[in-house]
């Protein structure tokens, strides 16, 4: 198994977010989402406005700016005929996104003799869809598209060098952007000359991928499980489902059953195949099939998609529905050329998911709320309170031993680590149960009286001056008569650091009001630990 | 959302009914920043059922008291400190968790109350939430307070608590109208909540020696002096 990733070839479409929704190419055109401009036009990028710009600033900067909101579905649809050209030289292409598609080079550039002709083959068959895209090939398809940017052809085993001036944002990893640029590291080159573990050790398994991408390697180390289980996912659809809501809906059932095997399988895939069987290729067209095969008309959709294991179910089931449209697009032209073969309406019969190029998963985070995850909603409102009272202000609590009450229930503010497991060791001196539910964060004065109204003290040998008969609580005044008690139980904590020791005698109370209370004697002082109530 | 088995019997079809408000009234608060095991009990039974909840303004939130009446540490969220802004936090969780268990720091203005309730509520737009109320809040649907409480376990000098037998008095609205009680350990020797049997509430002294055969601890005896001192009281 070579380091150097497999030669590939990328077409990159510039602005094609704007290009799908028809803007007329000399004007200044923004695709906006919640008022954030997501792509724009060379005439408006020539007047300032930039991606991520609110439309706002977007609009002082290029008065003449049209805005149009994003049409994901219009992008993949116009896609396709680039995608038709890719499909003369491979099958095994695969769509990043639409906008941007990769296919491996070594097979093609055999065939077709040579990496040159298919470059110049396919940016002519571009050309002639009236498309604007760049060419780019290099080791592996991160490479590749950033050479399409510049229409270059990275000669092989060279990528590194090619890659070392690129700006660290281009890994489109946003959390490592802050982090490097603090380190002084702004380009792929210098990513690239930190030692690999040092990386690993601070940024985890993104910083693992990015300084493998930074060096021309694969994101992944390749370790394809070929021999592993076949952990192809499908759907048949009986009677055939036409529209394509029920197939989608059906794929985002199936993208989570995927996600739930891969994850069971303890693997990732780089790439989903995306497989639609129509009704066409079972009964309909069987006298045709023949001429059928000659006018190219797909009975079954084939498709790669990058996946690298960071699309959801909806983002899978999403692209299903994209690939489904351009499809459907293909079978409508072809029923138009021949009307009786291809009827347009054909139903599909079956979905599969199949994933592609197996590797191990690394660095998959547990939830914060260990296996069972929560759900989206918790996470939301939970980053919604902490803008709203501070980072700390929102915390979840969990079980941990301890002597004291408070030290049993331990609060971690979301998003930090929760502490390790209760630990099993015993705590002497801790109180058996019930747990009062009343813990106040920090002990509370109080005063203990005997029958004779003198106050209640308790020697260093734990001899208890008189039986409690009263207790008063400064904060609120009260004042209540002792029914029964017990104690004093020591508790010594932390008496080998001077400054942390703490000595205690503790007590349990029941007073007339029916409540319960843990008191303690420190340095002469009664507290209140904690009300049973 | 499920309750505690022990407490199902005084609930309204012994359920907690997303948009309702139950108020869990306290008999005398210290401070004012912690529930009592009634509340608690509530809302550890509905995690125990797979509801998250909400915790605001309850510092003093006995965690292992509730992991000890069988709640599910893992599925609360807790807004310590919200201060005055403590129906903005109310609002946020209830679009959000099943349960959201407030202390308001004083009786909540008309304004306030009018706002939960429709924010809680179960609509088309809206999952609903049940608001559990430690103190006071005009128009619960669900009122619950202890009649009775005494504590068992300490003496004069000996034992440790080992249980608490109270009466829960429940009354509301509607269906709820009727007042009904129940008989309950809660807490019990063990921390769970459990029904308080009439049989053995009937002789207290079969009660005790259930205790006495159910916490080891208890009945453990202390030779001082060649003198057998036993620490226990009843």
């Amino acid at each position: 198994m070579s380091a150097v990733p497999d030669r590939a070839l990328a077409v990159w479409c510039p602005d094609w977010p704007v290009v799908a929704v028809g803007a007329d190419p000399d004007t200044a055109a923004a695709v906006v989402v919640k008022n954030v401009v997501v792509a724009c036009s060379f005439a408006a990028r020539a007047e300032g406005v930039r991606r991520g710009q609110r439309v706002r600033d977007a609009q002082r900067l290029a008065p003449g700016l049209v805005v149009h909101a994003r049409d994901e579905a219009a992008e993949a649809r116009a896609f396709e005929p680039v995608l038709g050209v890719l499909a003369e030289y491979t099958p095994r292409f695969e769509v990043v996104r639409p906008g941007l598609a990769a296919l491996p080079m070594d097979a093609p550039a055999r065939y077709f003799g040579g990496e040159d002709l298919v470059v110049r083959g396919i940016r002519d068959r571009i050309g002639e869809l009236g498309v604007g895209a760049g060419v780019g090939v290099a080791d592996g398809v991160f490479a590749a598209a950033l050479a399409a940017r510049s229409d270059t052809r990275v000669v092989a085993g060279r990528t590194a060098e090619f890659l070392a001036a690129f700006p660290v944002p281009v890994l489109e990893l946003p959390e490592l952007d802050e982090p490097l640029a603090r380190l002084g590291v702004r380009t792929l080159g210098r990513l690239a000359e930190l030692p690999a573990d040092a990386v690993a050790g601070r940024f985890g398994a993104a910083g693992v991928a990015a300084h493998r991408l930074a060096r021309g390697l694969d994101a992944r180390p390749p370790a394809p499980l070929r021999q592993g289980p076949d952990l192809t996912v499908e759907t048949v659809f009986d009677p055939p489902a036409d529209g394509s809501e029920r197939i989608v809906f059906a794929a985002k059932a199936l993208a989570d059953e995927l996600h739930a095997v891969l994850a069971q399988s303890g693997v990732a895939c780089v790439r989903v195949a995306v497989e639609i069987h129509g009704t066409a290729g079972a009964a309909g067209v069987s006298g045709a099939a023949g001429a059928a095969g000659a006018a190219g008309a797909p009975e079954v959709s084939y498709r790669l998609w990058r996946h690298e294991g960071l699309l959801s179910s909806t983002a899978v089931a999403e692209r299903v529905r994209w690939q489904l449209s351009g499809w459907q697009i293909q079978l409508q032209r072809n029923s138009t050329e021949h009307p009786a073969d291809h009827p347009a309406d054909q139903g599909i019969t079956r979905l599969r998911l199949i994933p592609d190029h197996l590797t191990p998963a690394l660095g998959v985070q547990p939830g914060l709320w260990g296996a069972d995850e929560a759900p989206d909603r918790i996470a939301r409102a939970a980053e919604r309170l902490q803008a709203m009272y501070g980072p700390n202000a929102v915390t979840l609590p969990a079980d941990r031993g301890g002597r004291t009450p408070l030290d049993q229930g331990v609060r971690t503010p979301y998003g930090d680590l929760p502490p390790d497991r209760a630990e099993a060791a015993p705590w002497p001196a801790a109180l058996p149960a019930p747990a009062p539910a009343d813990v106040p964060r920090r002990p509370r004065p109080a005063v203990v009286t005997d029958r004779t109204g003198a106050p209640v003290a308790v020697s260093g040998r734990l001899l208890v001056s008189a039986p409690p008969a009263e207790l008063t609580v400064p904060g609120t005044g009260e004042r209540l008569r002792i029914l029964a008690w017990a104690g004093p139980w020591p508790l010594a904590e932390r008496w080998w650091e001077p400054g942390a020791a703490v000595r205690r005698a503790r007590f349990q109370a029941v007073t007339d009001d029916g409540r319960a209370w843990l008191l303690a004697v420190q340095d002469g002082a009664w507290l209140i630990e904690a009300v049973y109530d | 959302m499920p309750a505690l088995p022990a407490l199902r019997a005084v609930l309204p079809g012994g359920v907690l009914r997303r948009g309702g408000v139950v108020a869990v009234q306290d008999r005398v608060r210290a401070w004012g920043e912690a529930p009592s095991y009634l509340a608690l009990a509530l809302a550890a039974g509905a995690s125990a059922g797979g509801a998250w909840c909400g915790v605001v303004g309850l510092p003093g939130f006995g965690i292992a008291a509730a992991s000890g009446m069988g709640a599910d540490l893992g599925r609360f969220l807790m807004v310590d400190e919200p201060g005055e802004r403590w129906a903005e936090a109310v609002n946020v969780l209830a679009g959000a968790v099943d349960v959201v268990l407030v202390r308001p720091p004083r009786r909540p203005s008309g304004e306030h109350v009018r706002r939960i309730g429709a924010r809680i509520r179960r609509t088309a737009r809206q999952r609903g939430a049940v608001l559990l109320v430690a103190g006071e809040w005009p128009g619960a649907d669900v009122r619950l307070r202890l009649t009775e409480s005494v504590w068992s376990g300490l003496g004069a000098g000996t034992g440790h608590l080992t249980g608490r037998r109270v009466t829960v008095a429940v009354d509301g609205r509607g269906a709820a109208g009727r007042e009904r009680t129940a008989r309950l350990w809660l807490p019990a020797a063990d921390g769970a909540v459990r029904e308080w049997v009439a049989e053995t509430a009937g002789s207290t002294g079969t009660a005790g020696t259930t205790d006495r055969q159910g916490f080891g601890g208890i009945s453990a005896e202390i030779r001082d002096g060649g003198e057998v001192v036993r620490l226990w009281s009843a």
